[in-house]
C-alpha cells in the first residue's frame, strides 16, 4: 500500500537579513552618539520633573561646582569671536595658533590672566580634576567681575555672528551652597538677563 | 537550537570511507534579540543624556522692594529654605503671621501637600480661580542648589498664580534659628 507521505513544511525562518538590519541600525545609533567631551569640573545637577530640553545653539553654560565657576559656549566662530573680543577688553593679544585652539575647547575657568597657560595645554592636562581654579565672580573696584566681562562679551558675539540673543543656562551641583549659586545669578542680573535655565537631570513627581 | 544535521552523508553504501558531509544550520533569533536590545539601550542613552532645562525668570533687579511688598498679604506665602532639607513656612507678613510658622519636608507629603491645601483655601476666599497662591522663595546662605531646584519644581507642579525668589530678612533668619534650621 502506497504511504501517503505528510509533507513536512520546515518552519525554521532565515534569520540572516533580519540579522543584517538589527547590526546596521546599532551602527547608526552608536556613531550618531556624540562622545562626551571630558569636563574639568564633574557636576552632579540635581533632579526635576520638568521635561524641557535644552536647545543646542546659542546658549553659554555656566557650570556652578565647588565654589568655582566654569564657562562653555557652543560654536567654533563665537569662541573665536568672544577671543578676541575678550582680549580687547583685558589689553591681551593673543596670536592665531592660541585663536584656533580656543575655538576647539570646551569648558574652561580660569582667570585672564591665565587663559595663554590653559590654551597652550594638551586636552587631557587641561581636564585634570582640580587644575583650573574657575572664573572670578568678584568685581575688582568699579571695574565688573571677569565672569560678568565673559557673558557681556559672549553676548556680543551671539549677537553679531549668528543675530541671535544669547541664552544662559546654569549647570550647579546639588549640594552647592545657595549663596554661591545667588552671585552668579545677581551677575546676570546686571546684565538684564533676567531669564535664564537651570540644568537639572530627570525624576518622577514621587518623591 | 543549532542543530548538526550529519544525516546527509548516510546512505551511500560504498566501500570507501566518505567523510561525512555536515551541514551546520545556526538558528538566528537569539542574535537578533540581542542586537535588538542594543539598539533599545543606545536610542534610549542618546536622548536621555540631554540635560533638561528649568527655566526660570528673575525680577529686574531695579525695582525696588517697597514695589514687591504691594500684594495681599491673605494671598501670599513665604518659603524658608533654610538646613537639612527642610522648609518653614507661613502665609501674610513676617512681622504677623496669619498662621504659625510651620516646618516641612521636601517632596509629595510635605511643603506639596501645603501647598495644593493653601491654594485651594486661597481661591475659595478669592472667588476667582485666577488669583490664586502667591508663593515668596527665600533661600537662606545654609540651604543648598539642590533644595531651590526641588522648590521650584514644586512650583512647577502646584503652578500657583505667581512665585519668586527674593531675599531673606533677618527676622526670617531668627525663625529659621529657632527651629534649628540654620546650621
Amino acid at each position: 500500500m502506497p504511504r501517503i507521505k505528510v509533507p513536512r513544511k520546515s518552519t525554521a525562518i532565515d534569520m540572516t537579513a533580519m540579522c543584517d538590519v538589527a547590526f546596521l541600525l546599532l551602527t547608526f545609533f552608536i556613531l550618531t552618539a556624540t562622545a562626551r567631551q571630558p569636563e574639568p569640573l564633574p557636576v552632579d545637577t540635581p533632579a526635576s520633573t520638568v521635561k524641557i530640553k535644552l536647545p543646542d545653539t546659542d546658549i553659554a553654560t555656566l557650570t556652578v561646582g565647588r565654589g568655582k565657576v566654569f564657562f562653555s559656549i557652543p560654536g567654533q566662530d563665537i569662541r573665536r569671536d568672544l577671543l578676541e573680543k575678550m582680549g580687547t577688553a583685558y589689553g591681551i593679544e593673543f596670536t592665531e595658533e592660541e585663536k584656533k585652539r580656543f575655538s576647539v575647547m570646551e569648558s574652561f575657568g580660569v582667570p585672564i590672566g591665565n587663559l595663554k597657560q590653559i590654551i597652550a595645554m594638551k586636552g587631557e592636562e587641561r581636564n585634570k580634576e582640580g587644575l583650573q581654579p574657575g572664573i572670578p565672580v568678584d568685581s575688582v573696584g568699579v571695574r565688573p567681575s571677569e565672569l560678568h566681562q565673559w557673558v557681556y562679551q559672549a553676548r556680543l558675539a551671539t549677537k553679531e555672528l549668528h543675530n541671535q540673543d544669547m541664552r544662559v543656562s546654569i549647570k550647579g551641583d546639588a549640594n552647592e551652597k545657595i549663596p554661591e549659586i545667588q552671585k552668579v545669578i545677581e551677575i546676570l542680573q546686571s546684565q538684564n538677563v533676567n531669564k535664564f535655565s537651570l540644568i537639572t537631570s530627570l525624576r518622577g513627581e514621587d518623591y | 537550537m543549532a542543530e548538526l544535521d550529519t544525516s546527509g552523508g548516510g546512505g551511500k553504501k560504498g566501500g570507501k570511507i566518505r567523510t561525512k558531509k555536515m551541514s551546520t544550520r545556526v538558528d538566528l533569533t537569539a542574535m537578533v534579540d540581542l542586537a535588538f536590545l542594543l539598539i533599545t539601550f543606545f536610542m534610549l542613552t542618546t536622548t536621555l543624556s540631554k540635560p533638561q532645562a528649568m527655566d526660570i525668570a528673575m525680577p529686574d533687579k531695579d525695582v525696588k522692594e517697597q514695589q514687591q511688598l504691594t500684594i495681599a498679604d491673605n494671598r501670599t506665602m513665604t518659603i524658608l529654605l533654610g538646613s537639612g532639607n527642610r522648609v518653614e513656612w507661613y502665609m501674610g507678613a513676617v512681622e504677623k503671621p496669619l498662621t504659625p510658622p510651620q516646618v516641612d519636608n521636601y517632596g509629595k507629603n510635605g511643603i506639596r501637600k501645603a501647598l495644593l491645601e493653601k491654594k485651594k483655601e486661597v481661591i475659595a476666599m478669592t472667588g476667582d480661580p485666577a488669583k490664586s497662591l502667591i508663593v515668596l522663595i527665600k533661600p537662606s546662605e545654609k540651604s543648598k542648589y539642590r533644595n531651590l531646584v526641588d522648590i521650584l519644581d514644586e512650583m512647577a507642579i502646584v503652578k500657583p498664580q505667581t512665585y519668586a525668589i527674593v531675599d531673606i530678612f533677618e527676622p526670617e533668619i531668627e525663625l529659621l534659628k529657632r527651629e534649628g534650621l540654620y546650621q
